[in-house]
């Protein structure tokens, strides 16, 4: 086991949204607030930010596709060029958030972590925030395929401008929300007012904190419950409506017991390479057969990362699961093609 | 070899000195060692009696260049400023707060680019400007002429600032980083985000790949006779012949000072056919590219090796790290 620690890389959150849902409202909150954290900061747009910020980086967005034959690997070049410049003011800043343009994919963002290899020594992906107009995002959900796959990538989700909409239509809202995506954390907020620990420091894409992937809604609604049963169609979830979205859904597969590495690796690699442009962002928690050590993974797209992690604690049942977000996925493929990799 | 096998060594000659930040740059202006460092200071004279030069005052130094006289810095104050050994300031160019990415000089001529936006000053003091297709990230003058390359997404430009009329694009599909003609000027080569290089033998574009690295290559440099070209990149300084009229084509590079650590900067010796290499851990070495012989320069510690040069009589080498170490090896005679 090795126990040595890499030296500590800068995080990197990534802000998105759609037009108008409040990105710049919550940067400028995360900026003037007294946190003694100093944050350098990559935006699309200069002159938005109303606060005086010695690190404000201008950045194109330049999408680049990678020549190593893999179709959706498209990274962001101008942060590679970005993060190697902000390396020459190591010390100078303690994280760096990257504001991305409302009609921005996350994905690029996302992978520019996976695949370079200096961005990745310097710097880590700490989570995707999506802000959300609690107002416009269920109108936007069918008009903007930008905004769906905002709200699919997220690992953190700001609900904003709840004061604008009556208890049913967020309630409503929220449900468009997880049905697209049940495990990001979604927060409640006017005038984007979240705890700013909830944005930042959230270690989503770090494997030694991959603890579970059950859906947020059931570990941690703790929101008034709705309880008007009766809209035709729609089922009731703790509380919750659920919805089917037509379009992007989320599949979790999960069986007590072991997987067969021999079974399972070939099978998730296929996967993230056939599926991979519909794979949004997978995450999984596997008991290897004769392996004490609990296995975790997550990918964006065709990337995927995994590795050994803790113990499978005595107590502890072993048991594997997987979860994909994404677009029309095959959900009863995915899910034969995992119990059949059982030991 | 590891270093316990090294036959020789050369570390006791090399004057070791702390620069306080990270050396962007090396370079001998006008005879003077010169360290441009990551805190907007660049560090002129010997060892013992160093001037501290301010060019980029509270901002970060991006990227300098050299030709041995003038030592030309961009900032991410959006600053271009040739420096000269006496620690005199010419404002070179002002791109209002934008980051200065690449910078090239030749004598009097300059050229710098900020994002999409290349500039080029020429020896009359005339400044040209011209739009990218996408941000550049290397500029090179052509060794002869007033014509410049730049690199960007899909390709190179190559681009004569005084002449109107469109400018002649290399293709060549991936994100192309720092840039260098071969000093006959027949070929033009870039290196790449794919961990590879790319060339073209520019009398009819042929392209070139030159692969197999396991990181980026971003140091390049090519032997006094033109005929070699150094490359960082791999766990050895890879080393390209480019003497016949296709240059590496078909052909296997050589590989210079093979360790278990990444080469991260290579400066070829001005008059013989030995190059010096920095790695990732901090070790330096010589490497003659005739018998692969080695000479240690510098034990590994105190991280990556960012900056390299030799003086013009190949009597000094200067070397800097990330970390901020710096040496200056003056051969025994």
């Amino acid at each position: 086991m090795t126990m040595s620690r890499e030296p500590e890389k800068i995080p990197v959150t990534v802000l998105t949204g759609y037009l108008g849902a409040g990105k710049t409202t919550l940067l400028n909150r995360i900026l003037s607030e007294a946190h003694g954290k100093r944050y350098a900061v990559v935006v699309n747009e200069f002159g938005e930010i109303g606060i005086d910020n010695e690190l404000v980086i201008g950045a194109d967005e330049e999408v680049f596709e990678m020549n190593n034959g893999c179709i959706c690997c498209t990274v962001r070049g101008d942060l590679i060029r970005i993060i190697e410049g902000l390396m020459k003011r190591k010390g100078r800043f303690d994280a760096i958030i990257v504001e991305t343009t409302g009609l921005a994919d996350p994905a690029p963002v996302a992978q520019t972590f996976f695949v370079d290899e200096d961005v990745k020594e310097a710097a880590r992906l700490d989570a995707v925030v999506t802000v959300a107009d609690a107002k416009w995002l269920a109108q936007r959900l069918r008009d903007a395929p930008e905004a769906k796959n905002q709200i699919a990538f997220a690992d953190v989700i700001i609900l904003n401008k709840t004061d604008l909409v009556s208890p049913a239509e967020l309630r409503e809202v929220e449900a468009r929300i997880r049905a697209i995506n049940p495990y990001a954390t979604l927060h409640r907020a006017k005038k984007c007012d979240v705890d700013i620990a909830e944005v930042l420091g959230r270690r989503a894409f770090d494997l030694d904190r991959i603890l579970d992937i059950e859906p947020d809604f059931l570990v941690a609604e703790d929101h008034d419950h709705d309880h008007d049963h009766g809209h035709d169609g729609e089922h009731h979830h703790h509380g919750l409506k659920h919805y089917h979205d037509e379009d992007m859904q989320s599949v979790a597969v999960r069986f007590e017991g072991d997987v067969d590495p021999a079974k399972f690796m070939p099978w998730i690699n296929r996967l993230t390479q056939e599926q991979g442009l519909n794979i949004l962002r997978c995450k999984g928690i596997v008991a290897m057969k004769d392996d004490p050590k609990r296995f975790v993974f997550q990918g964006v797209h065709m990337m995927l990362d995994g590795d050994s992690q803790r113990e499978w604690k005595p107590d502890e049942k072993r048991e594997s699961k997987v979860v994909f977000i994404g677009r029309g996925l095959a959900e009863e493929d995915i899910r034969n093609g995992f119990l059949a990799c059982a030991a | 070899m590891t270093e316990a096998q090294a036959t020789s060594s050369l570390a006791k000659h090399a004057r070791l000195f702390a620069t306080g930040a990270h050396v962007v740059a090396a370079a001998f202006v006008d005879g003077a060692p010169a360290l441009a460092l990551a805190d907007g200071i660049v560090l002129i004279g010997d060892p013992d009696e160093q001037t501290r030069v301010v060019v980029h005052p509270g901002a970060a130094m991006l990227t300098a260049v050299s030709d041995g006289k003038t030592f030309l810095t961009g900032g991410d104050d959006g600053q271009v400023v040739a420096v000269s050994a006496d620690g005199a300031l010419e404002p070179v160019g002002d791109e209002k707060g934008r980051w200065i990415d690449a910078l090239a000089l030749r004598g009097n001529a300059y050229a710098w680019s900020a994002g999409k936006q290349v500039r080029a000053r020429d020896e009359a003091g005339a400044t040209h400007a011209w739009s990218a297709p996408s941000t550049v990230r290397g500029l090179a003058f052509q060794p002869k002429g007033f014509r410049l390359a730049a690199t960007h997404y899909n390709g190179a430009t190559l681009w004569f600032p005084k002449v109107e009329g469109a400018p002649q694009i290399l293709e060549w599909k991936g994100a192309h980083l720092d840039v260098s003609f071969s000093p006959d000027g027949r070929f033009l080569v870039t290196s790449m985000q794919e961990n590879a290089l790319h060339g073209w033998r520019l009398q009819d574009s042929r392209n070139m790949r030159m692969t197999g690295y396991p990181a980026k290559s971003r140091s390049l440099s090519w032997s006094h006779d033109g005929q070699w070209l150094a490359t960082s990149g791999a766990d050895a300084a890879v080393v390209w012949p480019f003497k016949d009229k296709d240059g590496p084509m078909g052909k296997a590079p050589r590989e210079c000072g093979v360790r278990q650590a990444r080469v991260t900067r290579v400066a070829f010796h001005p008059k013989a056919l030995v190059v010096a290499m920095g790695y990732a851990d901090g070790l330096i070495l010589l490497c003659r590219l005739g018998d692969a012989a080695e000479i240690l320069v510098r034990h590994p510690g105190d991280g990556g090796v960012s900056a390299l040069a030799w003086d013009a009589t190949g009597a000094r080498l200067l070397f800097g790290l990330e970390s901020g170490a710096a040496g200056l090896l003056a051969l025994p005679a």
